[in-house]
C-alpha cells in the first residue's frame, strides 16, 4: 500500500473517519432525538410563527426565515461532542496515534456532522411538497434556499467544532458555541454594531457587519446566489477548520 | 532496523519536569518492561514514543525514522494500547475492529485472516456484536489489545496490558506477548513486578522522570541482597529509604 499517493490515502482516511463518525450518530439516540426535534420545530416555526398558509404565497420564505435561529440552538448540540468527547474519554489518544493526520481527522469529523445535518434538513421535504401542492413556487429559489441553509449550517458547525476542540466539557462547548454563533448572526444588527460604533472606524464596522450570517443568508434564500455569499461561508468554514487543526495539535496532551 | 531508539527525552508540563533525559534502545526480540511508581513518567514516555506527545527535547526513532518528522509513517508500523484502553463506547466490538482495519488499510484477504486470528487470540468471539460500553473491564482491555495488534505491527507499545484482567486472562495475555516477541519490538508498562519476570527480557525503572535501572530481570533481582524483585524495586524508587 506504500505506493498509494498521499491524496488517495488522505481521501481514504477521511472517508473511513467520516463513516465511523456518522455511524456514531445513528448508534445512539442522538440522531433520532435531533431529527424529531428539528422537524417539529421547523413545522411550528413555518406554519404557526411564519404563517405559511395565511400568507397565500407559494414560496418557502417563512420556512427559511427561521433557520438561523433554529440552528443557533441545535447545531451546537451536534458539534459540542465532536472533540470534547474524544478528549474526555481518552479516545483522542487512540485517534491521533492511528496513521492519520490531524487535518484528516478534523475534516472527516466535520463532514460527518455536516452530512448528518444535511439529512435532517432533507427530511423537511414535506414542507416543500406542500407548497408545490398548493401553488407553483419557483423551485430554483427553493433550491437556492436549501443550499444557503446548508452552507449556513456548515458555518455554525465549523465554529462549534473549533470550540469543541478547546475543552473536554461538552456543556461548556455548547454554551460557548451558542454565544459565538449568536454574535455571528447578530453582527449585522445594532446590538453588536453599536458596541463598536462610538470608537471604531467605519471600515471596521463594515467588516464586522459583513460577517453576519443573516445578511449572507438573506440573499441566498431569496434565490440570489451571489458568489460573495458562497465565498463567505466556504472561507468561514475553511478558516474555522484550520483553527480547529491548530487547536487539536497544540492541546494534544490536555 | 526493527528497533526503538529513545535519545535524551525531556518533557515538561508547566513547572513539572515529567521526563528528564531518558535514553534507551530496544531491539527486535526484546520485551521491555517499563516499571516505576505512579506519576514517574512511564506513560508520558510511551506517549512520546508513539508520537502522541511532543518532547521538549530529545528524539525518538522507530525503525530509524524520527517520530517528530515522519509521524504517519511511524504510526503505520506501530501498535499502541493507550493507558486505560480508551474505546468508542457506542461502537460494537466488530465494527470497532473493522474501523481499525480500514484505517490500517488491510487488504481484503489479510483483513479477514487478521480479524479472525486476533479475535481468537484475545477471546472476543462471545462479544463481537455487543457495544463496547456494555462490556466488563477485562473485555474492554482485550478490545484495546486486539486493536493494537490487528495489523501485526513490527513495533508494539502497551500501557498496562494486563490491568483489569483476571489471573487466567493475565496469563493468556502474557503468553500472547511471549509468542509475538521474536519478530517484534515490544514495550509494556506494568505495576505487577512478577510480570516482568514472566514476560520481559529486560526491565527499565523510571522514577521521578529519571532512568534508575536498565537491565535484565535477574540483574534487577540481584540489586537486592534478598534477591527479591519487590525489594529491589523499592530500593531503586525510594532513593535509599530503608525497608
Amino acid at each position: 500500500m506504500n505506493e498509494m499517493s498521499d491524496w488517495k490515502r488522505s481521501t481514504h482516511n477521511i472517508w473511513v473517519l467520516f463513516r465511523r463518525e456518522l455511524g456514531g450518530y445513528f448508534a445512539t439516540p442522538i440522531a433520532c432525538v435531533f431529527i424529531v426535534i428539528f422537524l417539529f420545530m421547523m413545522g411550528i416555526f413555518t406554519f404557526y410563527v411564519g404563517a405559511l398558509y395565511e400568507r397565500n404565497q407559494a414560496d418557502l420564505q417563512p420556512f427559511f426565515n427561521f433557520h438561523a435561529w433554529l440552528y443557533l440552538a441545535l447545531i451546537p448540540a451536534i458539534s459540542m461532542r465532536l472533540w470534547a468527547e474524544e478528549r474526555r474519554s481518552g479516545t483522542l489518544e487512540l485517534l491521533l496515534t492511528l496513521p492519520i493526520t490531524i487535518t484528516e481527522a478534523v475534516i472527516g469529523k466535520f463532514l460527518a456532522a455536516w452530512a448528518f445535518t444535511a439529512s435532517a434538513l432533507a427530511l423537511t421535504f414535506p414542507i416543500w411538497i406542500t407548497v408545490n401542492y398548493l401553488g407553483e413556487p419557483d423551485n430554483l429559489v427553493v433550491m437556492g434556499g436549501y443550499l444557503g441553509s446548508l452552507l449556513m449550517a456548515g458555518g455554525f458547525l465549523s465554529i462549534g467544532s473549533c470550540v469543541s476542540a478547546m475543552t473536554r466539557n461538552q456543556v461548556i462547548a455548547f454554551v460557548v458555541s451558542v454565544v459565538i454563533c449568536f454574535l455571528f448572526i447578530m453582527s449585522g444588527f445594532p446590538l453588536v454594531l453599536d458596541f463598536f460604533r462610538g470608537w471604531a472606524p467605519q471600515a471596521l464596522i463594515d467588516v464586522i457587519a459583513s460577517f453576519s450570517f443573516f445578511s449572507h443568508f438573506e440573499s441566498i434564500k431569496k434565490g440570489v446566489i451571489d458568489f460573495r455569499d458562497l465565498f463567505y461561508f466556504s472561507s468561514l468554514i475553511a478558516f474555522c477548520l484550520y483553527l480547529n487543526v491548530l487547536i487539536v495539535d497544540s492541546r494534544r496532551g490536555g | 532496523m526493527n528497533r526503538i531508539e529513545v535519545d535524551d527525552l525531556h518533557k515538561r508540563f508547566g513547572h513539572i519536569h515529567a521526563v528528564q533525559g531518558v535514553s534507551f534502545t530496544v531491539e527486535q526480540g526484546e520485551v521491555l518492561g517499563f516499571l516505576g511508581p505512579n506519576g514517574a513518567g512511564k506513560s508520558t514516555t510511551m506517549k512520546m514514543i508513539t508520537g502522541y506527545l511532543e518532547p521538549n527535547h530529545g528524539a525518538v526513532r522507530v525503525q530509524g525514522l524520527d517520530v517528530q518528522k515522519h509521524p504517519v509513517a511511524v504510526k503505520r508500523n506501530l501498535g499502541y494500547l493507550p493507558e486505560g484502553a480508551p474505546h468508542y463506547g457506542e461502537m460494537r466490538v466488530l465494527d470497532f475492529l473493522e474501523f481499525i482495519a480500514d484505517v490500517r488499510m488491510l487488504g481484503k484477504v489479510e483483513r479477514r485472516q487478521r480479524l479472525q486470528q486476533v479475535v481468537e487470540e484475545v477471546h472476543l468471539e462471545a462479544v463481537l456484536y455487543q457495544s463496547i460500553e456494555t462490556l466488563s473491564k477485562g473485555y474492554k482491555r482485550r478490545v484495546g489489545l486486539a486493536q493494537a495488534i490487528l495489523h501485526d505491527p513490527p513495533v508494539l507499545i502497551m500501557d498496562e496490558p494486563t490491568d483489569g484482567l483476571d489471573p487466567n486472562q493475565k496469563n493468556e495475555v502474557r503468553a500472547l506477548i511471549k509468542k509475538m516477541a521474536a519478530e517484534k519490538v515490544i514495550v509494556i508498562s506494568t505495576h505487577i513486578l512478577e510480570e516482568v519476570d514472566a514476560v520481559c527480557s529486560r526491565a527499565i525503572i523510571i522514577s521521578d522522570g529519571e532512568l534508575m535501572f536498565d537491565g535484565t530481570p535477574a540483574e534487577l533481582c540481584s540489586k537486592s541482597e534478598r534477591n527479591d524483585i519487590d525489594h529491589a524495586f523499592r530500593l531503586l524508587t525510594t532513593r535509599g529509604a530503608n525497608s
